[in-house]
């Protein structure tokens, strides 16, 4: 798994010389790794410095084996904690408040009615109403007004209830966001994040069931990632947030209700990197965000059937992460994307592009890419069905690259 | 530079004053004084919901003679920046505020440096108004790397953080919500300065300054609209494009005031008192009489929808500069000849700009790809055979 534990601040020096080499990180359980043997290899760190000591003690007593034996009453084997993925994107920016009072969030009903997807719960009654600011529905508007106070120095977190709404902003996005670092000649960096749910959801209609990754991913000068685990989102909202770069963080509606078991440390993952849900050896599945529980749950029909998969969960969906993705199609020789995307101009097309032209070599077959139907979204449920990428879709496509 | 201007002419005040004396003319003011003087505005402040300031204006001599040279100076710059585009030195879209030069200097008048100003794509006076040079401003019109924003903007893209001087922007009216942003942020973090967020008749018309000025109301955000009314957006006539022309009133339940674009003086006043004003009681919006004598950018000729005669007619009535020449004649602050000089020297100072922008190179292809991100967190375009894989948190 290519997720990285990084420092805080004095760490530097720790995480240059340790290199996570993705050859070493085949383990397949994240809980062995988090009290993984490599001890030079993790650093989690405090973030303030009088638990320095602290926190380095404490790894000097994890217990370096890598399977949790039964009837230990230590707390290695149930470290960690819980919880859902609002909770986990909640905790994120909670830390992240705590930790600098530049921080704040705009959007509307964030502040006294909790986030319509609860993601900032009780952050108005601890913060005040202008540091979690609800602001009047006037997308266009309120996204320049996290631009223009970002160019000051704060870092304004800007949600929108649903990633749709957002095609208001479009130009505010695209224009002074991505834009003025280059245009001012480094003069003014916009350290914002814009964040909120798509994605097709159940039935919620067409226009509320939008992906807009693809309409941003050609602005330069943004960042965009998709969250798709609770342990991903709570590091990816914390990266986004230290970021001095105006980061898109996609969320989808569908995953909020996720549960999984994080750890209590503090950590924070990088931006640009991809995530290996899956080692295998005969195809390589390019995926992100809700479609990645559709490829896991057709890689059990896979597996049965004697393939074996490589997963990974690209994260970053600008810049990518050919690295990672580059690795693996030298050994598997295999590419299948599956994304929610339109086919039209979607995360799969840039990347079939990108991949295309730099590991042609490497390639046994053309790349497939399993993207939704372009189609505004229908509200029947079955049509609904229809549009998005399904397991046994998935299941078929792997069978006919690996003929 | 300035000072030792100032201190020229009071020499030649001195040479000149036995000639005067004896031309039974007494110089009133040597052109240095910080004496207070107190000037009136030509014409009323109109206000909407607010009490109209006061039309006598608080000045002194030296304060007329920086207006002199610093307006002749934009004026200048302007003149020449035309110039050099028609000998194709300056490309794309250049948009002068020759006509307008009052709203700029009358402005950073009564501010510091401190509060914010943000404009739209008519910039280069504001620019040279918030402390940028003539060689900056030149060179990024050029395109070359002495310029403000190393040559990747251009004529649109003027920035000057230091100055809190925050653009530059090309969009028609979307620097009004960035311009709430820099209120939300001097309010956040309660320092005691306003931003001017600047924009022009055709703008008045966009939804996001009324979005915009809805939350500034509602959050008591420090934020000063300032219109600048040209009276023609492009091509367009006021008239003919805003059911309701009185911008100052447009805010409803903002106070507004309407103000003489073409008095440096007026200016100077109506944006004290609306700093005040933002500071206690929240957003305020002033409309800017003014006129360009170009048109609205340098593609356009700016006479197919206007008569000869109405620029010229506000050209000898109501141009800026003209105003101050005679205030500093009338209160004998400086001579004809003083004035004429400056005007040359300005003139040389632009032109020396010129020729040390012209030199300089234009920027190296390596830096299509710099000030795209941020580095510290390791993003650049990755290629496939990146071995740094990692990335270090500031």
């Amino acid at each position: 798994m290519a997720t990285l534990f990084q420092g805080v601040g004095a760490v530097t020096p720790f995480s240059a010389s340790s290199s996570l080499d993705s050859n070493k990180l085949l383990l397949p359980s994240r809980k062995s790794l988090s009290i993984s043997d490599s001890r030079g290899s993790i650093f989690v760190y405090r973030s303030d410095a009088l638990n320095l000591k602290a926190a380095t003690r404490k790894q000097d007593l994890l217990i370096p084996n890598a399977v949790a034996t039964k009837g230990e009453t230590s707390t290695s084997a149930k470290s960690g904690h819980e919880l859902l993925l609002f909770e986990a994107l909640h905790e994120g920016l909670e830390e992240e408040m705590e930790r600098d009072p530049r921080v704040c969030v705009m959007g509307e009903d964030v502040g006294h009615y909790g986030g319509s997807y609860k993601v900032t719960k009780g952050l108005a009654e601890k913060y005040g109403d202008l540091r979690v600011l609800d602001t009047p529905i006037a997308e266009n508007s309120f996204t320049g007004m996290g631009i223009g106070a970002a160019m000051t120095g704060l870092r304004p977190i800007v949600e929108g209830m649903n990633m749709g709404f957002l095609l208001l902003a479009f130009n505010q996005i695209s224009n002074n966001c991505g834009m003025l670092h280059y245009t001012s000649g480094g003069q003014f960096t916009i350290p914002i994040v814009i964040r909120g749910p798509g994605g097709v959801g159940r039935q919620l209609g067409a226009e509320h069931s939008q992906r807009l990754e693809s309409y941003f991913q050609s602005i330069p000068g943004i960042q965009m990632v998709a969250c798709s685990t609770p342990y991903n989102a709570k590091g990816l909202m914390k990266a986004a947030i230290r970021s001095e770069n105006p980061v898109i963080l996609f969320e989808h509606v569908l995953l909020y209700n996720l549960k999984e078991r994080i750890p209590d440390e503090e950590y924070v993952l990088s931006l640009e990197e991809a995530e290996m849900v899956r080692p295998g050896e005969h195809i390589t599945i390019l995926t992100y965000s809700r479609m990645r529980y559709h490829v896991m749950q057709a890689a059990k029909t896979l597996v049965n059937k004697g393939y074996d998969p490589e997963v990974i969960d690209i994260r970053s969906l600008k810049p990518f992460d050919l690295y990672t993705i580059g690795c693996s199609v030298k050994k598997t020789h295999r590419v299948l994307i599956v994304e929610e995307c339109m086919r039209t101009g979607g995360i799969g097309a840039s990347l079939t592009a990108a991949i295309t032209e730099n590991f042609h070599d490497y390639l046994d077959a053309p790349i497939v890419c399993l993207s939704s139907q372009d189609v505004p979204t229908p509200y029947a449920g079955t049509l609904e069905e229809w549009t998005v990428v399904q397991p046994a879709q998935i299941v078929s496509a792997v069978e006919q690259l690996c003929q | 530079m300035a000072l030792s201007r100032i201190a020229s002419s009071t020499h030649a005040s001195n040479l000149l004053k036995p000639l005067s004396a004896a031309l039974s003319i007494r110089r009133v003011i040597s052109s240095d004084s910080t004496d207070p003087l107190t000037i009136e505005t030509s014409l009323p402040f109109i206000s909407h919901k607010c009490d109209a300031p006061p039309r006598a204006v608080d000045t002194s001599a030296s304060e007329l003679f920086s207006f002199f040279r610093d307006m002749a100076t934009m004026r200048r710059m302007e003149i020449a920046a035309d110039s050099l585009y028609k000998a194709k030195l300056i490309r794309g879209f250049c948009h002068l505020y020759d006509g307008q030069e009052a709203v700029a200097i009358g402005m950073e008048a009564a501010i510091t440096k401190k509060d914010a100003i943000i404009t739209a794509y008519r910039d280069h006076c504001i620019f040279i108004g918030r402390g940028g040079t003539l060689l900056e401003v030149f060179g990024e019109l050029m395109g070359r790397i002495c310029g403000g924003s190393k040559g990747k903007g251009g004529s649109m893209h003027f920035y000057r953080k230091q100055t809190n001087f925050f653009g530059g922007h090309g969009i028609v009216g979307a620097q009004i919500p960035l311009g709430c942003g820099l209120a939300f942020a001097q309010r956040y973090s309660k320092e005691e300065n306003v931003t001017f967020t600047l924009y022009g008749d055709g703008a008045a018309n966009q939804g996001q300054l009324f979005e915009a000025l809805n939350m500034a109301a509602l959050w008591d955000l420090p934020a000063i609209l300032v219109c600048e009314n040209n009276h023609y957006g492009m091509g367009t006539a006021e008239w003919r494009a805003a059911k309701n022309p009185a911008y100052y009133k447009r805010g409803d339940y903002v106070p507004g005031l309407k103000v003489d674009g073409m008095d440096v003086l007026a200016v100077k006043q109506a944006c004290k008192f609306a700093k005040e004003h933002a500071l206690k009681n929240g957003p305020l919006i002033l409309e800017m009489d003014t006129y360009r004598y170009h048109g609205h950018s340098m593609s356009d000729p700016g006479s197919t929808y206007r008569t000869r005669d109405e620029i010229s007619g506000v050209r000898q009535e109501r141009d800026p500069i003209e105003r101050v020449r005679k205030l500093l004649l009338a209160h004998d602050i400086a001579s004809e000849k003083e004035l004429k000089d400056i005007e040359k020297q300005v003139r040389k100072d632009v032109d020396d700009a010129i020729a040390k922008a012209k030199e300089c190179p234009m920027p190296d292809p390596s830096e299509l790809f710099t000030n795209v991100y941020v580095k510290g967190l390791g993003v650049e375009s990755f290629g496939a055979d990146r071995k740094e894989v990692r990335a270090t948190l500031p």
